[in-house]
């Protein structure tokens, strides 16, 4: 048992919150931030470079800016930003001391230098290799070092967690069974572990390859491997911010699920299935067996992204059936109408519900299936999908979460606040198009991870049609809208942790946000909430959507060269 | 509420809410659909990549390719020294990836099935055939074996879409489809 003294109670959730757990939150998520903003400019250039008539970077320089790119947010941003969660959800959600913070420091010290390390084999300019660094392209050994160091760091985090959770039931902070919001950080944990793992298997050997120990490393196995941690990793961070979207959910609207069991069970297919799909990466590679890309690339059929459907129903369900108990009945959609549109983490929430929905799950699903992947692998597609996954999704959820989280845990005023109600609508919409607009380009075959498309030093060429040209002017357009909105979240957020007023406590009228949950809902339990109609219109859209574009795609292969 | 813990102990036995039921199963359903998709294609569709593929030295895929290239080489490649190749309709037909270039220039013929032979010298590379937007992934020391039948006569370009280096960008081959 810790002392009493190593707490504070947060005056505006009532929380517990153990005073080393409360500073590693905070360190890893303004860590986390900077390596937002420092992946964040490398974007930029990237965009910029693509617009054709604009053409920012010089070749080398591209190519080097996708690999810092690549590997500050999709890597560093995210984990740490989801170690700083993990602390959150066990030592402050479950009101208990962190198991080892000097552990917890540790693996912060490895993390921060491995991806110092990486970052700096980088920008040598001799590991140039691209996030992915496949096979037999070399990279120098600290760029795989900092990666293992980072991965190791991280493993840390996930153990750190684990222990917190076998503190709190064994001192019984807490009655019964995890919240559902700690039930989803203990899957992305879990695969999280599954996905360092994965990480080690592979460049382990690549690390002793980069300093001619190991001879040869095969080019399909690396992938196979690699993808295990690579694809794995998104689903840490699908868990991640499925789990945040919960946490708004309750946070903004004292929203409860509509039941346990179906979104426990949601995210426990995640558990057991979404760890496959490093064949999403593999489809048209030699050497697989049609049978093992079918069933890897769906999961089992399918039975993760059931799993992501389900949220996509239970989130929004929850906030309507919140809103309902409060008197906003009317019609289908009153309940959404009478949302705070202007507080950033209710918009940046609903926001990425809808667009990780619409434009990454629905195309993940359909460049995932085994035949259509062949009329978008490696085009510019790819990555439009997986910035509405990882930028519109992820992202936009931690720093929806942020908005609330940072002025909460500091104690004090948000800076800009007027500022701050724009940001989620620039870099929401902002990011969003850009992946519309890469998508777009990439159906016209425009490749990813391409210095050139109008292929001016080459001996032969290929004329991309106008619209391609267009739509990656577009895409800088919109790249250049959304990094406003990112540079005004860091704005907000760097301005409140240093310059930020002491928040003045409370007045006795604004009650803290559970009380008004709790006062909101009386009972719980499925039968206890009202039905949830217009959630269930918005589903149907959604899934009608979903059925068109995957049957469109079907019919654009149907009418290709014949192969077989 | 989602960020306490279940107010029910044993929140397993509550009842469902309705539209969760007629959601979850409409959902399964439409996953089965998917999946069924694609063995379904196998049977019936016409683009389906086959599992043929073989482990291969460089040397011999360059010395295979370049045999192929002189036994049925027609022209050059405008003034750049590349051939232009035009095997039977039928036959087994050679491309290679190397840094960077997609080697050599193909003549076929519409409608006629041809055995494309797929591998890369050196890194990876990313065979994506333009217009059509067909692209395969081309590992060295695999040689992957594909079955192509072209459906319409014009002039394709082969860009690569796997990054290979600094020239990666220059990477560019050609395929021509005749009518017969």
């Amino acid at each position: 048992m810790s002392n009493t003294a190593d707490f504070r109670v947060c005056p505006d959730t009532g929380f517990k919150i153990h005073l080393p757990a409360d500073k590693l939150i905070k360190w890893n998520a303004v860590t986390a931030i900077v390596f937002l903003l420092i992946g964040g400019l490398f974007g930029i250039a990237i965009a910029l470079t693509r617009w054709p008539a604009v053409h920012l970077l010089p070749a080398d320089m591209f190519y080097l800016a996708l690999t810092a790119h690549g590997f500050n947010v999709l890597l560093v941003w995210c984990i740490f930003f989801e170690v700083a969660l993990l602390y959150f959800t066990s030592a402050v959600l479950l009101n208990v001391r962190l198991a080892t913070p000097k552990l917890a420091w540790l693996g912060y010290i490895l993390m921060l230098g491995g991806a110092i390390m990486t970052n700096i084999a980088v920008l040598r300019g001799d590991s140039s290799v691209m996030f992915t660094s496949y096979v037999p392209m070399k990279a120098a050994p600290d760029f795989y070092l900092g990666i293992i160091l980072f991965a190791v760091g991280a493993l840390l985090g996930c153990m750190v967690f684990f222990g917190t959770l076998v503190i709190a039931k064994r001192e019984k902070t807490y009655e019964g069974s995890v919240p559902l919001v700690t039930f989803g950080a203990i899957v992305a944990a879990v695969i999280a572990v599954f996905t360092i793992l994965s990480g080690a298997a592979i460049l382990l050997p690549t690390l002793l390859w980069s300093v001619d120990f190991v001879g040869h490393i095969d080019t399909v196995m690396y992938k196979v491997i690699w993808w295990a941690m690579g694809h794995s990793s998104q689903q840490v961070n699908v868990a991640a911010h499925i789990a945040v979207w919960y946490a708004l959910a309750a946070i903004l609207f004292g929203a409860k699920p509509l039941s346990e069991k179906v979104s426990r069970t949601a995210f426990l297919l995640y558990i057991l299935f979404l760890q496959l799909a490093s064949a999403h990466h593999l489809l048209v590679e030699p050497g697989l067996s049609a049978e093992y890309k079918i069933f890897n690339t769906s999961y089992a059929i399918y039975l993760a992204v059931l799993g992501s459907m389900i949220h996509g129903l239970t989130i929004p369900g929850a906030v309507e059936a919140a809103q309902r108990k409060k008197g906003f009945n009317k019609g289908l959609f009153e309940w959404l109408r009478k949302a705070p549109w202007g507080n950033p983490a209710f918009s940046g929430f609903a926001l990425s519900v809808v667009m990780f929905g619409f434009l990454g799950g629905i195309t993940g699903v359909m460049m995932g299936t085994e035949q259509l992947n062949i009329i978008i692998h490696n085009t510019i597609y790819v990555p439009g999908h997986f910035h509405a996954t990882v930028v519109t999704g992820t992202t936009l959820t931690f720093m929806a979460l942020c908005w609330w989280l940072v002025p909460v845990l500091w104690q004090k005023e948000l800076m800009f606040p007027g500022l701050a109600k724009w940001q989620p609508y620039l870099f929401g919409i902002g990011m969003g198009l850009a992946s519309i607009f890469m998508m777009g380009a990439g159906t016209l075959g425009v490749p990813r991870r391409h210095w050139d498309i109008n292929f001016a030093d080459a001996i032969m060429g290929y004329d991309f049609p106008g619209a391609a040209h267009l739509m990656m002017a577009l895409n800088g357009v919109a790249a250049v809208v959304g990094s406003i909105g990112g540079a005004i979240f860091i704005l907000c957020m760097v301005g409140t942790v240093f310059f930020g007023k002491a928040k003045v406590p409370a007045p006795a009228s604004e009650e803290p946000p559970q009380a008004e949950g709790a006062a909101a809902i009386s009972s719980h339990g499925g039968s206890g909430t009202l039905a949830v109609p217009g959630t269930f219109v918005l589903a149907m859209v959604f899934l009608i959507s979903f059925i068109l574009y995957y049957f469109v795609n079907w019919k654009y292969l149907s009418g290709v060269w014949g192969l077989s | 509420m989602a960020i306490f813990p279940p107010k029910e102990k044993v929140w397993w036995n509550e009842p469902i809410e309705r539209t969760e039921i007629l959601w979850v199963s409409i959902a399964l359903v439409w996953c089965l659909i998917m999946f069924f998709m694609m063995p379904y294609w196998h049977i019936v569709g016409d683009q389906n990549l086959t599992n043929e593929a073989y482990k291969i030295t460089a040397e011999k895929f360059a010395e295979r390719t370049e045999a192929f290239a002189e036994k049925y080489q027609v022209r050059e490649e405008g003034d750049t020294g590349i051939p232009v190749v035009k095997p039977p309709a039928g036959s087994d037909i050679y491309m290679l990836g190397r840094l960077w270039e997609w080697w050599p220039v193909l003549e076929l013929e519409k409608d006629q099935t041809y055995r494309l032979h797929l591998s890369s010298l050196d890194w990876q590379h990313g065979f994506s055939l333009l217009p059509e937007n067909i692209n395969i992934q081309v590992h060295p020391d695999y040689e992957m074996i594909v079955t192509i039948t072209p459906n319409r006569a014009g002039e394709y370009s082969i860009v690569c879409n796997e990054f290979c280096g600094i020239g990666h960008h220059t990477m560019v081959g050609k395929i021509y489809v005749v009518d017969k």
